[in-house]
């Protein structure tokens, strides 16, 4: 069974809407001063869950057809996005590791797609 | 140093491991449900699109993964309560193994050599990105 190129675009939206969900959910950490119901009402917390369950809705068109070991990973692509959400908006360092540990990422889905055939 | 700055230390630490612990429960969770959400999507008709909507809303496996989705958001949240977002965030990705692992598994998904070093290139590169490091 071979993965359709269809499939890898709708999970490559998914890591991409779901990348927002991981910074709505960091803003939301930031203000959880107040026990489960300041937890609750949260719009942070709500946006994140709201990009997260988006994203989910693309991961399960894409998974819909094609191998899981493939189309997962490739969710992974997320973390580039993240990194560079996480240096815009909370001004965390962008580090030679984490770029490198960003090649490495690419190489390893190469090597999975190469699985694939 | 003085006990005060100690104290703040031990704090710090303590603080970071709660978070990489909370996500690391949060990729037995992702696992979990990613498993179920495909054994579900798997299920869902190709017919039209209102049979794949009905498909999605009513099927078992796919609300118990969302459940277990869910959850996991909740617990990543109080973990990115401390720590910067780029080196907790990679951590996920030992969900891969867990995935990959249960793949072949239950789903009986062929396993090679490729994916096998795909799988470990991409858990070095996310453990590297966790570590940081100098810029």
């Amino acid at each position: 069974m071979t993965t359709p190129v269809s499939s890898m675009i709708y999970v490559l939206v998914a890591s991409f809407v779901g990348s927002f969900g991981a910074v709505f959910l960091k803003f939301g950490s930031m203000n959880l001063h107040g026990g489960w119901k300041k937890f609750a009402t949260n719009l942070w917390v709500w946006a994140g869950i709201i990009a997260y369950m988006l994203s989910s809705v693309f991961f399960v068109l894409g998974v819909r057809r094609g191998q899981l070991t493939i189309l997962y990973p490739l969710v992974s692509l997320g973390y580039v996005w993240t990194l560079f959400w996480a240096k815009m908006f909370f001004n965390e360092p962008l580090t030679r590791a984490k770029f490198a540990g960003l090649a490495l990422i690419f190489v390893g889905i190469f090597f999975l797609q190469l699985g694939n055939r | 140093m003085n006990s005060t700055s100690v104290a703040t230390t031990e704090t710090a630490a303590a603080d970071r491991w709660k978070s990489i612990s909370l996500v690391f429960v949060c990729t037995l969770l992702g696992a979990a449900a990613q498993m179920l959400i495909k054994t579900g999507a798997n299920t869902i008709s190709h017919k039209d699109w209102f049979a794949s909507l009905l498909g999605m809303l009513t099927s078992m496996p796919l609300f118990f993964g969302y459940a277990m989705y869910g959850l996991s958001l909740i617990l990543l949240t109080l973990a990115f309560r401390h720590g910067e977002l780029s080196k907790l965030y990679p951590v996920i990705a030992l969900t891969y193994v867990w995935v990959a692992g249960l793949s072949v598994l239950i789903l009986h998904e062929p396993m090679n050599t490729f994916k096998g070093i795909g799988v470990a290139l991409i858990v070095a590169g996310v453990g590297m990105m966790g570590i940081g490091g100098a810029k």
